[in-house]
C-alpha cells in the first residue's frame, strides 16, 4: 500500500513495534527465579538511586522545601492521610473510567476505519489525509470547540481521550490488515474465497499482532487523554487532571501534586502491562512478540 | 464448489485422462516482460510432469496461469479449477492456526461440514506423517514439517491435479530428498496429475514421468524427456547409472543449447517422442500423455 506513511509522518505511533527493551531477552538456561530477579532488580535499583537523588536535592539543593518535598512527605500527605488519599482515589477511579470508555470507542472506531480502508484504495486515499490532519491538530485548539458542542462533563473528556488515542490503532491495524502473506491471499483466491471470508479468515487474524501493538500504545495515550481532558473541563466529577490543577495552584499542596503525578504514572504503567499481558494471552501461543509487531 | 468429496468418489476431469492442458500459452506482463511463450503440453491423471529451467525463466508464471492466478495474454488453458492442489514455494501456513487448523482451512473455504473437515484433515495429516503434531503451531515446527503441513493442507480436498512451485527449495538436502520420496508415495496413492516446478535436475528426473526443459526468458519448452523408471522409486534410484545418464542429458540440454535455435527441432522431437508409450505403471491416466 503506497499510502501508508513512513515513520516520520506519524510521530508517536509510527511503526507497530511493541516497546520492548532490546536487552530484555533472557537466557533460557537460568532458573525462573533468577530470570525474574534479572528483570526486576535493575529497574528497582534505578528507582532507589532516583529516590536517593530526590532526597539529596530536596535537602541540599533547593532553598525552599515546597519546591521539592522529600519522598516521605509525599507519602505521608498523599497516601497516609485519608482525606487526601480518598480524593486521589476518587480521581483515579473517574480518570480510569474515562480512559476505559475512550479506549473502547477508539478501538472500535480505529478497527472499523482500518477495515474499511483496507477494503478500498479509494477510501484509504480519501480518509488518510483527514486522519493525519486530526492527529496533527493540537488538542488545545479543539478544546473550545468540544466545550461549545458538547457538555463539559464526561462526554467532553471522553472525546478528548478518543482523539488522542485512536490514531495508533488505525495506523497499526491498517498496517496489519494489508500485511497478510501474499501466498495466503493466493490460497484464498485459488479457493474462491469472497471478500468477507478473506477478511475474517486471513486479514483480521494476520493483523492481530499489529493491532495489539497499536492497542498498547493507545492504552497509554488514553490515560493521558483522560487526564488532559479532565484538566480542561472543570464540570462534573473530578479526575486526576482536576486534582493536578487544584493542587498545583497552591504551594501548600505541592506534596499532593507529586502524589497525584505518581498515581497517574502508576495508572499508565498498569494499563501498559495489562495490555501486554492481554496480548500474550491472545496471541502469545502462536506469535513471537519479542520479534516486534510483524508476522 | 459443488464437487462432492468422498474417499473413492469420481474425480471430475474435463478431458478424459487429461487434467490440465496448455494450448499455445504466452504471457507478457504489463511492464513488457515477456515471461512465457508458445507453451503447449498436457498433464494426464497418473502423470507427473516436471518443468526445469533457469531461474526467472517463467516456470512459476506457468503455474500461476494454470491455476488461474494469472490470465495468459495468449493461448488458453484447459483445467477444472474447482479443486486445484497448489503447493507454494514456502509453506505459506497461517501462524495463528495449529497444524490441524491449517490443514482444515481449504475444507472450510469449500463449506464442508465440521465432521467432514475433521475427517479429511486427519486423513491428510496421517498421510504426511504429522500425526501427533495436530495441536502444534507452525512456529514450533521445523522447516520440513511445515512443508509437510502445507502438503497435507493441499491433499485434503483430494485434488485431481497437484501443482508444486519449487516447494522444497528452502529445506536442506536430506529433508528435500525425503520429501521427494514422500511426494511420490502420495502421488502413487492419490493418483493425481502432478505438475512440478524446480531448478534441480536430479529432483526433476527422480520425481517425474516426464521432464520438460524450459529456456530462459521468454520461457519456451525446448525439450521433453520421458523418464522410464518404474514406481515406486526409492532413494537407491539416485545412484542408478541410467538415472545419472538421463540427468546428464537433461543438464546438457538445459545449459548447452541456445533455446531459439533448438526450439523447432525440439518441438518436433517432442511430437515424435509420443511414439514410445510412457512406461509408467500408473494406470489408465498415464496412457494419454500428450495433447496436440
Amino acid at each position: 500500500m503506497t499510502a501508508l506513511p513512513g515513520p516520520t509522518d506519524a510521530g508517536l505511533a509510527a511503526s507497530p513495534v511493541v516497546i520492548e527493551s532490546p536487552t530484555a531477552r533472557v537466557d533460557p538456561r537460568k532458573g525462573r527465579g533468577r530470570r525474574l530477579a534479572e528483570v526486576v532488580v535493575p529497574p528497582l535499583a534505578l528507582v532507589a538511586v532516583i529516590i536517593g537523588v530526590w532526597y539529596f536535592i530536596s535537602y541540599q539543593v533547593v532553598e525552599r522545601r515546597f519546591l521539592l518535598h522529600p519522598p516521605h512527605d509525599v507519602i505521608q500527605e498523599g497516601f497516609l492521610t485519608w482525606e487526601n488519599l480518598s480524593d486521589i482515589l476518587d480521581g483515579l477511579r473517574y480518570t480510569t473510567k474515562v480512559a476505559a470508555i475512550g479506549l473502547a470507542i477508539a478501538f472500535a472506531l480505529g478497527i472499523g476505519i482500518a477495515v474499511v480502508m483496507s477494503q478500498s484504495k479509494l477510501v484509504e486515499r480519501a480518509v488518510f489525509p483527514l486522519l493525519v490532519a486530526v492527529q496533527a491538530t493540537p488538542i488545545l485548539a479543539m478544546v473550545p470547540l468540544i466545550a461549545l458542542w458538547f457538555d463539559t462533563k464526561t462526554t467532553a473528556r471522553v472525546i478528548v481521550c478518543v482523539i488522542i488515542s485512536f490514531f495508533p490503532i488505525v495506523l497499526n491495524s491498517l498496517f496489519g490488515l494489508v500485511s497478510a502473506d501474499a501466498g495466503l491471499h493466493d490460497l484464498m483466491t485459488l479457493h474462491h474465497a469472497g471478500r468477507w471470508t478473506r477478511l475474517r479468515k486471513l486479514m483480521l487474524p494476520a493483523a492481530l499482532p499489529a493491532v495489539f501493538a497499536g492497542l498498547r500504545i493507545s492504552a497509554g495515550l488514553s490515560v493521558i487523554g483522560a487526564i488532559v481532558g479532565d484538566f480542561f473541563f472543570g464540570r462534573g466529577e473530578r479526575g486526576l487532571g482536576q486534582l493536578l490543577k487544584q493542587y498545583s495552584s497552591s504551594t501548600n499542596t505541592a506534596e499532593l501534586t507529586l502524589a497525584t503525578v505518581i498515581v497517574s504514572s502508576l495508572l499508565g504503567i498498569t494499563v501498559f502491562l495489562t495490555f501486554g499481558a492481554l496480548q500474550n494471552l491472545v496471541i502469545g501461543k502462536w506469535h513471537d512478540s519479542k520479534s516486534g509487531g510483524g508476522r | 464448489m459443488s464437487a462432492e468429496i468422498t474417499d473413492d468418489g469420481p474425480l471430475r476431469v474435463r478431458a478424459p485422462g487429461e487434467a490440465l492442458a496448455f494450448d499455445h500459452v504466452g504471457m507478457t506482463f504489463p511492464d513488457g516482460t515477456h515471461a512465457v511463450d508458445e507453451v503447449t503440453f498436457g498433464v494426464g491423471r497418473g502423470q507427473f510432469v516436471t518443468v526445469v529451467g533457469p531461474s526467472g525463466c517463467g516456470k512459476s508464471t506457468l503455474l500461476k496461469i494454470a491455476s488461474g492466478l494469472l490470465e495468459p495474454t495468449r493461448g488458453s488453458v484447459t483445467i477444472d479449477r474447482d479443486r486445484i492442489g497448489y503447493v507454494f514455494q514456502d509453506p505459506t501456513l497461517m501462524p495463528w492456526r495449529t497444524v490441524r487448523g491449517n490443514v482444515e482451512v481449504l475444507a472450510e473455504l469449500h463449506h464442508l461440514p465440521r465432521d467432514e473437515r475433521r475427517r479429511l484433515a486427519q486423513h491428510a495429516i496421517d498421510l504426511v506423517g504429522l500425526n501427533g503434531f495436530e495441536d502444534h503451531y507452525p512456529k514450533s515446527l521445523s522447516g520440513g514439517m511445515r512443508m509437510r503441513c502445507s502438503l497435507a493442507r493441499t491433499l485434503t480436498l483430494r485434488p485431481p491435479i497437484m501443482m508444486f512451485d519449487e516447494p522444497f527449495g528452502a529445506v536442506d538436502e536430506i529433508t528435500r530428498e525425503h520429501l521427494n520420496e514422500e511426494t511420490l508415495r502420495l502421488f502413487e496413492q492419490e493418483g493425481f496429475a502432478g505438475l512440478f516446478i524446480t531448478h534441480s535436475i536430479s529432483e526433476a528426473v527422480f520425481m517425474s514421468t516426464r521432464v520438460l526443459v524450459m529456456s530462459a526468458r521468454p520461457g519456451r519448452i525446448v525439450a521433453s524427456f520421458e523418464v522410464p523408471f518404474p514406481y515406486p522409486r526409492g532413494s537407491e534410484l539416485r545412484f542408478d547409472p541410467d538415472f545419472a545418464a538421463l540427468s546428464g542429458e537433461v543438464s546438457r540440454t538445459l545449459r548447452g543449447r541456445s533455446p531459439r535455435k533448438t526450439m523447432n527441432e525440439r518441438s518436433e522431437g517432442m511430437a515424435a517422442g509420443r511414439a514410445p508409450a510412457s512406461r509408467t505403471p500408473m494406470g489408465p491416466g498415464g496412457a494419454a500423455p500428450e495433447r496436440q
